[in-house]
């Protein structure tokens, strides 16, 4: 009875993978689906089967008076999720290396952070629209909608940080210190290249979750919108294909960033292996 | 300049305590002061009444859309367990190689990375009356006329939150699972554990901060959505949250306040049941 970690696979490792190859393509399976659709000839519709293939309602999406300001959206988004990212990386390390330690209100922001999560986005929309409209400050997605989406994006990036630091040894900062370095050094030549890895999935975090974000951009953007809204927009009043190749592109998008992010960490990690096999096949040879 | 030390980790967290207070803190309060304010004619007037709660209680609809949402919560939070679980579970103990482990548990959460409404529509071309599953089935000769049930209803809106949320489960089951040091394990099956044994008295039990960050999580975006029952159930019912925006969208501030006041209370006392059995703090930094 030892099948946990070696010996002939058990009955429920087949059955188990079979279930996860359905969960798999239950996740995947419309996602493709509406990608396919979204190169649908010109007269085909919202459901299959494909009626020629085109790129015609990829060239409906910028025409203006179709489906309404999509590219200003898609660059406000685009822009937006930068400024997001950038800010979410560096306030949730900062907060991450202060949680190390013990000090007072830590546990109330630590809850304020997790209650930030669970509030239903509408409700902080709300919140911060009629703050500003008391206060007399017009909404804009570079400022009130901004804050509202790192209320989001904030609290992930803290988590992620509380797994990262958790496996960090604390000994290599230590070390530092006894060796003289200054608390910039430190920073520089021994937090940052440890926690990369972790910093770029909190930047992945911070990008995406911004650039899709919905309700609580929904009443704190102003005049402009950004794309999600657009797209919600979109789904109550067009009913083409035009939807799909929206949901394409965006989503091209998003794997863009998932890509780099997760390419990133990967070429890390293995030059660090790299590395630290090369120290070791010297270390054999010296003596 | 030096700074002391003891002051450094206030420093650290101050950006993030600001954003917190100025974009949390002060629009909660602002929220629970509007639903105290008068409204009419598409004005709001500062005052200090409970009307607005008076009405919300007295509506059916209030009590229908909350037994609505928490009926959808509950067959979502179970269903993603499941899911959750055995996925987990499956990634976890039955993947041996650490690089399939690492690619699996990405083609999981990738989703979760690209736009929760397209992820929602793509279900439409699936689901519909000449969607692929009806199209399936009736080449199969196993239905005749196409299925009215799987879109613009109850079963398409239980799809589209299992099929949005059910990543959260995972994520946080998986991280649970996999701290197990596999020792515990081996000692159960050495000392005569079934495995149906070793997954209620070992697994579960020390799977446990996941299953609780996961429910938090499922628990509070069905309650908290916006969008899902209002396309999937094909306009026919909303959730909480789209009766509010309705409310919004008609310049009832104060009444939609209220409504949201009540949603909070609702979604924070799930929360805090979940969390008086499981320390998540505890458990995460430590």
């Amino acid at each position: 009875m030892s099948q946990f970690s070696y010996g002939k696979r058990p009955w429920t490792f087949y059955a188990l993978g079979a279930f996860f190859g359905l969960f798999v393509l239950f996740l995947y399976g419309p996602m493709i689906a509406i990608y396919i659709l979204s190169f649908q000839g010109p007269n085909g519709g919202l459901t299959f089967p494909m009626n020629d293939v085109s790129l015609h309602w990829f060239a409906a999406l910028f025409g203006q008076e179709r489906t309404g300001d999509f590219a200003g959206a898609f660059v406000r988004s685009f822009i937006l999720a930068l400024i997001v990212f950038v800010l979410t990386v560096v306030f949730s390390l900062m907060a991450g290396l202060a949680f190390r330690k013990r000090f007072k209100g830590s546990t109330f922001l630590f809850y304020m952070a997790i209650a930030s999560l669970i509030m239903p986005g509408l409700f902080l929309s709300l919140g911060t629209g009629i703050l500003f409209r008391v206060l007399d400050i017009p909404t804009n997605w570079y400022s009130s909608a901004l804050g509202a989406q790192l209320t989001w994006t904030l609290p992930f990036g803290l988590l992620i940080m509380f797994a990262v630091l958790s496996r960090f040894d604390r000994n290599v900062e230590e070390a530092g210190r006894d060796l003289g370095s200054s608390r910039q050094q430190i920073l520089w030549h021994i937090l940052l290249p440890i926690l990369l890895p972790g910093l770029i999935a909190v930047a992945l975090f911070g990008f995406t979750l911004s650039y899709d974000e919905f309700p609580r951009t929904l009443l704190t953007v102003g005049p402009s919108n950004t794309l999600p809204l657009e797209i919600w927009a979109m789904t109550t009043t067009v009913t083409s294909p035009a939807l799909y190749s929206l949901g394409t592109l965006t989503t091209v998008i998003s794997f863009i960033a998932i890509i780099i992010s997760l390419g990133s960490i990967a070429i890390i990690q293995r030059r660090r292996a790299g590395k630290m096999r090369g120290q070791r096949k010297s270390a054999n040879r010296e003596p | 300049m030096r700074i002391s030390r003891n002051l450094i980790p206030y420093l650290q967290v101050a950006p993030l305590a600001l954003i917190l207070i100025i974009f949390l803190g002060i629009p909660l309060v602002t929220v629970i002061v509007v639903s105290f304010f008068d409204y009419a004619n598409y004005q709001v007037y500062p005052d200090f009444i409970l009307l607005n709660y008076i009405e919300l209680f007295q509506s059916k609809l209030t009590y229908q859309l909350y037994a609505s949402m928490i009926k959808f919560g509950l067959i979502v939070w179970s269903l993603t367990l499941v899911i959750g679980f055995a996925v987990s579970y499956f990634l976890v103990f039955h993947v041996r190689s650490l690089l399939w482990k690492i690619a699996f548990f990405l083609v999981c959460t990738v989703p979760f990375w690209t736009s929760n409404i397209i992820r929602m529509i793509s279900w439409i071309p699936v689901l519909g009356r000449q969607g692929l599953v009806n199209k399936s089935l009736m080449f199969l000769g196993i239905i005749d006329v196409p299925l009215d049930f799987l879109l613009f209803s109850d079963f398409a809106v239980v799809v589209a939150y299992v099929h949005l949320f059910t990543l959260f489960m995972i994520v946080a089951l998986f991280n649970s699972m996999a701290r197990i040091d596999p020792a515990v394990i081996e000692a159960a099956v050495d000392a005569g554990a079934s495995r149906w044994r070793v997954i209620t008295q070992v697994v579960i039990p020390l799977s446990k901060t996941g299953i609780a960050l996961g429910s938090i999580f499922v628990i509070a975006l069905v309650m908290g959505d916006f969008f899902v029952v209002k396309i999937m159930s094909g306009g026919k019912s909303a959730s909480v949250v789209f009766a509010m925006w309705n409310e919004i969208a008609m310049l009832q501030y104060p009444s939609a306040a209220a409504s949201s006041v009540v949603l909070m209370i609702i979604v924070t006392l799930m929360v805090a049941a979940i969390l008086r059995i499981v320390n998540i703090r505890k458990e995460l930094s430590g």
